[in-house]
């Protein structure tokens, strides 16, 4: 800083060896040029959108625009929270991420212990190859082969079914199938690749803690319990944390393509709703009021998750 | 593998495992493996048998079928032109924005990586951004599918977070020898990194080809839906089938053209697996180093 200059006794000031702002701005243009496309892109994509939210506080016309739509408040929050749809989403919601936390979470922590186990490593090879596949499939792949093989109509699931049960199962249109069959698609798509990351964790234990534990008398399952499952606990932890801080975002896709007229009272979640009634029926400030709703939400979950995190001696995730 | 003496009931327990993961294996990859003999099969043999890993008698009859339309050709040119120029636009963004932002004496990098990590704490939403994206006059443009998703937040800070790990000295080698800063990023960093932009080109390009949602919100002309789209609208959306797109054929969906179209809108993926499952490991394991 020029203000930092010192003067000496003759009187003669001596810039220290320290940059300006300006200079260092100047030595680095290159860099800022190279920084401007991404931020544009930041900017123009992720910013303008956030100040469009303005439109969930006004009537908005995609005739008269941003600016020259008029003000309303709160209305459509207040139309929103008094509606029964509110109700129904955040049951749906809710439930969704609820039966998600409980049958999917543990499973690919299950998965990594047993293939962890497993001692003949081509074997655990192959298996690792094919689990991960699915993670890549796009949803509407897996929505597709879905309906091939769950249909009433000569698919092999209701074909097997109706052979060692007596009766076919409606999954795919009838309510009280459709979160068994979201939760299901949900683990046969990710559990493989969700044991990427615990894999890795175990990959740190060292031999040693196994030797100790065998010279202790512990056997195959007392080893599972008390070596291999504490070195994944740091990981289970920060993605338990994660899961908690996203806990409303149940994937849109997914849930759009089941859902059909036949199950919708049960389908329908926050995501859904706002790509109903904003982009199909044309209602943009309504539904633009529910995403911010959801937003904030979202928002303060993750701040809340976070919190507890480092409150829990954990090293949190920001 | 942990070597150790195993007792009776461990033997028992081995057997178990290996038995359960292996079937776990099967049932990922087998309903694959039934589509796409399907896809080869007669619609006489679909209905007559529900599963099966061979056709009885092997046609390309449905395949023939599907890239006679137009439907299916236009898609899969718009899912390969939409791939290859988005891969390329994320990658050259993402690389860019990275390489400064893991400069760390540069006046206001931390700003703009508080912006970055803030898009990814709160977004404007689906509707705010499908009204920029008409304003800007992108609807049924290709272009609709690539920008508003260009960078991937998480990526970019990955990418940061290895430029920022590689030896300094390099950098100050490279300016002793009179390389500018885009001379060093070009012929230092981009050549060392090869390993993260093989991996991330792999990810942005599964992105894009898999992505179905943008074309859901920004394409209306039919003529240019990618093929996951049109793939959505066969199977899931009843009564629809390709010649009713086409206006010149007006029979039902039949079911091996159905399985023909989820082969092709899968295949592309199949072809890179290999790849995408030698890199996946190293881009989680880059992105634990913190920074």
């Amino acid at each position: 800083m020029a203000d930092k200059a010192i003067t000496t006794a003759a009187g003669a000031k001596i810039i220290p060896n320290v940059m300006t702002k300006k200079q260092r701005i100047k030595r680095d243009k290159w860099l800022y040029l190279l920084l401007i496309p991404g931020l544009i892109y930041f900017i123009v994509f992720k910013y303008i959108p956030m100040w469009g939210i303005v439109i969930a506080f006004q009537d908005y016309s995609p005739f008269l625009g941003v600016f020259e739509s008029s003000w309303v408040g709160f209305d459509h929050f207040k139309f929103f929270f008094t509606n029964p749809d509110f109700i129904r989403l955040f049951r749906n919601t809710f439930l969704l991420a609820l039966y998600d936390l409980i049958f999917f979470f543990p499973a690919p922590i299950i998965i990594s212990l047993l293939l962890n186990e497993l001692r003949i490593s081509w074997y655990k090879r192959t298996v690792q190859t094919f689990i991960y596949v699915p993670h890549f499939m796009s949803w509407v792949i897996i929505a597709s082969m879905s309906y091939v093989f769950l249909t009433t109509s000569g698919g092999i699931v209701n074909e097997l079914l109706e052979q060692f049960v007596g009766r076919k199962f409606n999954f795919l249109s009838s309510p009280e199938w459709f979160r068994p069959m979201i939760i299901g698609q949900i683990i046969w798509k990710e559990v493989g690749w969700g044991t990427v990351i615990f894999l890795a964790a175990l990959a740190g234990v060292s031999q040693e803690q196994y030797e100790a534990a065998i010279v202790d008398g512990a056997g195959r399952l007392r080893r599972m319990w008390h070596v291999t499952l504490p070195a994944l606990r740091p990981t289970i932890i920060i993605l338990l944390i994660l899961r908690l801080g996203n806990f409303l975002d149940t994937g849109f896709q997914q849930i759009y393509l089941m859902s059909n007229a036949l199950n919708r009272s049960v389908a329908d979640v926050f995501d859904t709703y706002v790509y109903f009634i904003g982009i199909t029926q044309g209602a943009f400030s309504y539904s633009a009021a529910v995403g911010l709703f959801k937003s904030v939400v979202g928002i303060v979950l993750i701040l809340g998750a976070n919190h507890f995190a480092k409150k829990m001696g954990q090293e949190g995730l920001f | 593998m942990h070597k150790m003496h195993n007792t009776p009931l461990g033997r028992v327990f081995d057997v178990f495992n290996v038995i359960l993961l292996g079937l776990i294996g099967v049932a990922t990859v087998v309903p694959f493996l039934h589509i796409i003999a399907g896809s080869f099969a007669t619609d006489a043999e679909l209905s007559r048998r529900s599963f099966f890993l061979f056709p009885e008698e092997p046609t390309l009859g449905a395949f023939r079928y599907i890239f006679s339309t137009d439907a299916v050709v236009n898609s899969l040119f718009t899912s390969v032109f939409v791939t290859t120029v988005g891969t390329a636009v994320s990658m050259i963004l993402t690389l860019t924005m990275a390489y400064p932002l893991s400069r760390k004496n540069m006046v206001g990098r931390n700003v703009v990586m508080n912006l970055v990590l803030f898009s990814m704490l709160f977004s404007g939403g689906m509707i705010p951004t499908f009204i920029l994206v008409r304003s800007l006059g992108l609807m049924d443009s290709y272009w609709a599918l690539i920008l508003p998703m260009a960078i991937n937040p998480f990526n970019l800070i990955i990418v940061k977070n290895f430029f920022q790990q590689l030896p300094v000295e390099l950098e100050e080698a490279s300016k002793i020898d009179g390389c500018s800063e885009i001379g060093t990023f070009w012929r230092i960093m981009l050549p060392l990194s090869m390993p993260v932009i093989a991996t991330f080109t792999l990810f942005y390009s599964v992105f894009y080809w898999n992505d179905f949602f943008q074309a859901l919100l920004y394409i209306n002309d039919n003529t240019k839906w990618p093929i996951q789209l049109l793939l959505q609208q066969l199977v899931t959306v009843p009564d629809m089938n390709i010649g009713e797109l086409d206006e010149s054929f007006y029979e039902q969906p039949r079911e091996s053209i159905k399985l023909a179209v989820i082969v092709v809108a899968t295949v592309p993926i199949l072809f890179l697996y290999p790849f995408l499952q030698k890199h996946f490991a190293k881009g989680v394991l880059i992105g634990s180093v913190k920074g």
